[in-house]
């Protein structure tokens, strides 16, 4: 049995420019379910990144209902919405926004730190989450002695480490050469079947859609089509 | 805020040399301000004991005639105290005359003082042991002033009771060094019995010097002014030297708190990625504006620190050694030794300490507070301007 685990329902989402206004959303109406490997495909400006970060709790809409995991992220107080973030949903960025000051093992342990988690908890999760990467052995490095492939895959574990519900990517392969991208991919969806986490991806690189069981494509913010390609989790 | 401790922590450790260079800021102020301070609680130490040990004693029973900022009331300021046995008060008398060192007319102060008190560390037992005819003793600016040194014999004219003019030669049997111009500058000192005995007001006193066994019971005719009391233009002074210092480290205070602000300015600009990421991880805006005003306090701490390590033994040393003026300030009028010990307290560097983490924590705060204001999405594209 299929269990949603995000739903947009007449989803707007409106942005003023000078005295007019953008339409970066219009009218979404589509629900996500757990395990899905997702991938919303369309071109610069429109609207993937804004309903991700709508989806993440990082921003409102202007018309309409977001529900994610069940919670109204609209009526989501600021303390709801970093709770939410924080227990059940991982973001993976396109520059992998490591904290520069914090060692590897220090960034991924970060959203431990913000559970209360104990330090023995919090070694054994991170050295795991490490491990699913390949990077166990970087643990005391700094972000800034990684390549462009290991800082992603740092990302990813920081995303997994908390094992969230869903993880919400925002062109996880852009900064990264067919080589890398295909790596990280592979290892999202590693962790996809392993672990049962629902991906959700903003991207239009061609190398990550070969990978997606679901596309849903944007265009001038609207919902141009929405295609299953793997029946087997859908 | 342990969260926000630990991870300010953890952010000023990674940022490195910024750090120790607001940190070597801070401390700096930090010590200057303790230093400044100790200097005047020293100074004011010193001058009080050196009041009371030269010169006010545990306070004056004046006669009710004489005011010691009116020198037209010492002709006639002097009385006769029923009590004038008590053991727990010194007399004084005082007098005006001329002293014609090197041919050179001065016009002094002769105050008589009992020979054996005891109260005060003027050495009137060179007045007791010597056997000059008219012995006195003189502070060390009068004999600079005078130009005359111990065994010197000097002309002194005065008038006695009936205002008939006298003189006699008075010999300096000895100079002391103090700190009190009050009991140096124009003025000689000798013993009460010769100079009652000179003016012919036998008994007579202008003001006793009390001790500390003295309480005070009836004294009409007299009044007593207390130790506190005498105290009070001292007092006055060094309050006004703590307002005069305040500016200094006022100063000092902004420049190390403009370093911290400056650098949580710009430290809030150019990680507005970073807050994005924070928020994104799942901290509320206000736990990133604890976390960064946590920042700030902790240079405060780290400077507390640097200065324990450098201050401490260089306080230390001072408050051994002294600081030493090129003039004393008694030449002023002041009661001020050439130099000064430091004294610092604990009260005074527990509310330096405290003073310098609060102000670090608002200036801290003050740019920080942008943060709850901020749009995680446009602090993830640095877009916050």
């Amino acid at each position: 049995m299929t269990q949603e685990i995000i739903k947009t329902e007449h989803l707007v989402k409106r942005f003023p420019v000078g005295e007019d206004e953008f339409t970066a959303l219009n009218d979404i109406n589509l629900t996500f379910n757990k395990s899905e490997f997702t991938g919303i495909i369309g071109p610069s400006g429109s609207g993937k990144t804004t309903l991700l970060n709508i989806i993440g709790s990082l921003d409102t809409p202007t018309e309409g209902r977001v529900i994610v995991m069940g919670k109204d992220i609209t009526k989501l107080s600021h303390k709801e919405s970093a709770k939410l973030r924080n227990l059940s949903i991982g973001f993976i960025f396109q520059i992998y926004n490591l904290l520069p000051v914090y060692t590897i093992f220090e960034n991924v342990e970060f959203a431990l730190i913000l559970q209360n988690r104990s330090a023995s908890e919090r070694k054994k999760a991170v050295m795991d989450a490490l491990e699913w990467v390949g990077l166990e052995h970087m643990a005391n490095k700094r972000p800034s002695k990684l390549s462009g492939g290991e800082g992603q895959r740092v990302a990813i574990a920081r995303a997994m480490v908390k094992r969230p519900e869903l993880v919400l990517a925002d062109e996880p392969t852009a900064n990264l050469d067919a080589k890398n991208a295909h790596a990280i991919i592979k290892t999202m969806k590693e962790l996809n079947k392993e672990l049962n986490t629902t991906f959700l991806f903003s991207t239009h690189d061609e190398k990550v859609i070969s990978y997606l069981n679901r596309l849903v494509i944007l265009e001038d913010g609207m919902v141009a089509k929405d295609e299953l390609r793997n029946n087997e989790l859908v | 805020m342990k969260l926000a401790l630990q991870l300010a922590y953890k952010n000023l450790v990674g940022a490195g040399l910024r750090t120790w260079l607001n940190a070597i800021v801070l401390s700096f102020a930090f010590i200057v301000i303790i230093l400044y301070n100790g200097l005047i609680d020293g100074w004011n130490q010193q001058a009080i004991n050196d009041g009371i040990n030269w010169e006010w004693g545990y306070g004056h029973l004046l006669n009710e005639n004489y005011d010691p900022f009116d020198p037209f009331t010492i002709q006639d300021g002097y009385g006769e105290f029923k009590d004038f046995n008590n053991d727990n008060l010194t007399p004084v008398l005082i007098r005006q005359g001329n002293l014609y060192p090197h041919r050179r007319m001065m016009p002094i102060y002769i105050k008589g003082i009992d020979v054996n008190q005891a109260i005060l560390k003027l050495p009137t037992e060179l007045l007791k042991h010597s056997d000059a005819s008219y012995p006195v003793i003189i502070g060390k600016q009068m004999s600079e002033s005078a130009k005359v040194k111990v065994g010197d014999k000097i002309l002194l004219r005065w008038r006695d009771k009936n205002e008939t003019y006298d003189a006699t030669t008075v010999t300096v049997v000895g100079i002391f060094d103090t700190n009190v111009p009050f009991i140096d500058r124009g003025q000689i000192w000798m013993s009460i019995k010769k100079l009652r005995e000179m003016t012919l007001l036998k008994h007579k006193t202008t003001y006793f010097i009390a001790n500390e066994k003295f309480s005070l019971s009836e004294t009409v005719g007299w009044e007593f002014q207390s130790q506190q009391y005498l105290m009070r233009e001292q007092l006055k002074l060094i309050n006004t030297k703590k307002i005069s210092g305040s500016i200094l480290y006022i100063i000092l205070m902004t420049l190390g708190l403009l370093a911290i602000f400056d650098t949580q300015a710009l430290s809030i600009f150019r990680r507005q990625k970073e807050i994005g990421t924070f928020i994104a991880l799942g901290m509320t805006r206000w736990q990133v504006v604890r976390m960064f005003t946590a920042e700030g306090a902790m240079y405060s701490v780290l400077a507390t620190l640097l200065g324990s390590l450098y201050g401490f033994p260089l306080l230390w040393y001072l408050s051994i050694t002294g600081i030493g003026f090129e003039i004393s300030g008694s030449e002023f009028g002041m009661i001020m030794a050439e130099t000064i010990f430091p004294v610092f307290s604990l009260e005074l560097i527990i509310g330096t300490v405290i003073i310098v983490i609060f102000s670090a924590t608002i200036v801290s705060f003050l740019p920080a507070r942008k943060i709850a204001k901020m749009n995680p999405i446009d602090a993830l594209k640095g877009k916050v301007s």
